[in-house]
């Protein structure tokens, strides 16, 4: 039965889910204001908020200094290339883990979770020098596959996850009826869990979108993403705040603007499964 | 057009391709500040006059320490030419991971390099990366607060002095704080300040058996003077603060004085973005009476990593960059004011420069420094605000957190250099060094 909610309840959860939503967007809406700030407002003790005299200064200087397409070429490539090719790896492993579990399927699962909990630097040589020697040092490919095996585990996981709650007899049906493994997976399987898949893909675009670590340090100026161009504007002797943030928020307008369309899916993808 | 015009032109065409196809492009790592972005605004230039392409890297310095390290310990060859520090250079050029500069050519006048930024930037006596600007620190003072305080600066004071007027030129209503500094983390922010101050205190880093020297009176007398003036005359929250947070205080007329970089008098001094551009002066880095100031002695500087391949070009590039070609093009562009300083002897030669109100101050300041010997007593390291072996980054951010820590007030003076004394010699022991 649904619990009754009054009408203060309600404008209260409203108000509190407003400010908590406000209070988490705030730091964007802080970088986005400063990017239209000269460096002067930019740094005004106390702080301007709205009443300053607007500038489109700082996003010229960075568009004269920075070729922003081509930054942002290699975002959309590296962060869509790692997930795709995630996708294709990971959704016959969690349909084997979901479908046909062994003794040890837990203990694997668990495995590659801690894989997430190495720090990058600890394998950056390794990969740094192999990444040299292939002749793969700034290209899309490497980038591409170390991101992919960053954010495998958690593909994985949110499938795994998914695809536990398809009826394993909806599969066994299609058997009956002839269908391959490799039909099972592609014409049943991969249908129903749309919604979950497109969540995954979503958030491990935005996952790829922002990861800095391997994206600075595998790239020098062909692959460079936006996370570098970003990087490019920082400075601990100098104040380019302002710049910083017209670059700042030329980076993350693409994915700020795919989150705001997909909203629905992403959250209809999470919540998938929570109600049993 | 008849088919031999048609062949010819056709021909042309293919041959610019080809030259164009067969153009050298150097790869660039450097960091993002006014000088280096200006380079990139002129280089031009350089490609006009030896048809060379060049690729820029700009990264945060921090980044660009950890990226260059990786690629130049590992040999990668990803960049012909690398921006790195008077910290890095003698190190690497001992692991032979550089390519030593002492074959540049007569016209680039090699010998005209300052002699405080040679001898920072070679080891062994070979110079190994070429300085495109250098920088000493120097204080910068209010000079309306100072007149209205009824004092007039020395051109070298003492740290007594500076308290003395930091003291007087306080006035919290008006939200003006006496004095300015660092006190941020980190052993390039707060860390190489504290360590340029210890040197005036008669203090160092390590006695000669490399044993850390936190519990000598000379440290304690350091940190205690420094916290005491602060907590009198400085602005709220200095633990936390470095050079962009002193410099927008200070630019928004929030600091009587400023103790910091040479490079910081030009954007003071500049009216587009300072409230106080008109009423600046400066003198030396205090002092205690002991024979060192508290200034430091910094270069950012260009040099070739052994794995490049391109070695010539990167020669050509770093001798157009860091010649007095380059200054005056600079001073033709954007003015005197904004040439790149602290490298060249012939610059504080040239009249035009010596107009700029804070050029002397700069070159006095960098002459004030010795990195080779830069402690009152003997100490078996280089470095003014460090000391040039691997470890010291590591070591230095440790330390420089448990000092910002006492800065707060989270923990005593005491218990910090205790803390610094334990890890010193715990990294330095296990480094091998003891």
């Amino acid at each position: 039965m649904a619990r009754s909610v009054t009408k203060q309840q309600k404008a209260l959860n409203t108000a509190i889910a407003w400010t908590i939503g406000l209070l988490i967007f705030f730091p964007i809406l802080w970088t986005i204001l400063t990017s239209f700030k000269s460096e002067g407002q930019a740094i005004a003790d106390p702080p301007i908020f709205l009443f300053f005299d607007w500038t489109l200064e700082n996003y010229a200087v960075v568009q004269e200094r920075s070729n922003y397409t081509n930054f942002l070429w290699n975002s959309i490539i590296i962060s869509v290339g790692s997930t795709v090719l995630g996708l294709i790896v990971a959704i016959p492993a969690a349909w084997s883990m979901a479908f046909t579990p062994s003794k040890r399927t837990k203990d694997i699962l668990m495995w590659m979770l801690s894989t997430k909990m190495l720090p990058a630097v600890g394998v950056l040589y390794p990969i740094y020098i192999g990444a040299t020697k292939m002749g793969l040092m700034d290209s899309h490919i490497a980038l591409v596959l170390v991101i992919m095996l960053i954010n495998l585990p958690i593909i994985i996981w949110m499938l795994y996850t998914y695809f536990r709650e398809i009826p394993g007899e909806i599969l066994e049906a299609a058997r009956m009826d002839g269908a391959s493994l490799k039909e099972e997976i592609i014409y049943i399987l991969t249908p129903m869990a749309i919604p979950g898949i497109a969540s995954t893909m979503l958030l491990n675009i935005i996952l790829a979108w922002n990861e800095a670590f391997w994206t600075i340090n595998l790239t020098v100026t062909k692959a460079a993403p936006l996370t570098a161009f970003i990087a490019s504007y920082s400075s601990p002797e100098g104040l380019f705040y302002a710049k910083l943030s017209a670059a700042s928020t030329m980076a993350i307008a693409p994915i700020l603007i795919m989150g705001w369309f997909s909203q629905k899916q992403l959250v209809r993808g999470l919540t998938f499964g929570a109600v049993k | 057009m008849n088919k031999s015009v048609r062949a010819l032109l056709g021909a042309t065409a293919l041959c610019s391709v080809a030259v164009a196809a067969n153009a050298e492009t150097l790869t660039i790592a450097t960091v993002n500040n006014g000088d280096m972005i200006r380079m990139q605004g002129l280089d031009d230039d350089f490609t006009a006059k030896t048809g060379i392409e060049l690729e820029w890297v700009t990264l945060e310095e921090n980044v660009l320490r950890q990226r260059v390290t990786t690629d130049i310990s590992t040999n990668g060859g990803a960049f012909d030419i690398m921006t790195i520090g008077m910290y890095e250079t003698p190190i690497w050029g001992a692991n032979g991971w550089l390519v030593p500069l002492d074959d540049l050519s007569e016209e680039y006048n090699a010998a005209d390099i300052l002699p405080a930024m040679a001898g920072g930037l070679s080891y062994d006596g070979t110079l190994y990366a070429a300085p495109f600007y250098g920088e000493s620190s120097m204080v910068m003072y209010r000079t309306d607060l100072m007149e209205a305080a009824g004092l007039e600066m020395p051109d070298a004071p003492t740290w007594e002095f500076i308290r003395e007027a930091a003291a007087a030129m306080t006035d919290r209503d008006a939200d003006i704080n006496g004095i300015c500094l660092r006190g941020k983390a980190g052993w390039g922010e707060g860390g190489a300040f504290i360590t340029a101050m210890s040197n005036s205190f008669g203090a160092r880093w390590f006695d000669m058996d490399w044993n850390a020297q936190f519990d000598t009176e000379a440290w304690a007398n350091t940190l205690n003077f420094y916290k005491g003036m602060m907590d009198e005359s400085g602005p709220a929250g200095y633990a936390t603060n470095g050079f962009n947070e002193n410099l927008s205080l200070f630019q928004q007329g929030k600091c009587g004085m400023w103790i910091d970089a040479t490079v910081a008098a030009s954007f003071v001094t500049n009216p587009n973005d300072s409230e106080v551009a008109d009423s600046v002066g400066f003198a030396l880095a205090p002092d205690n009476g002991l024979g060192k100031r508290s200034n430091w002695l910094w270069a950012w500087a260009l040099a070739i990593p052994a794995g490049s391949q391109k070695t010539d070009a990167a020669k050509q590039f770093i001798e157009w960059a860091t010649s007095t070609d380059y200054i005056e093009l600079v001073a033709a562009n954007e003015g005197w004011a904004n040439v790149p300083p602290g490298a060249r002897t012939s610059l504080y030669e040239n009249p035009n420069y010596m107009d700029v109100p804070f050029a002397q101050m700069t070159l006095d300041s960098i002459l004030s420094a010795d990195p080779l010997n830069s402690t009152v007593e003997e100490s078996p390291y280089v470095g003014v605000q460090f000391a040039a072996i691997p470890e010291f980054a590591g070591i230095a951010t440790e330390v420089s957190q448990e000092f910002s820590a006492a800065y707060a007030g989270q923990q005593t003076v005491e218990e910090a250099l205790a803390k610094a004394q334990a890890i010193t010699n715990d990294a330095m022991e296990a480094a091998g060094y003891r």
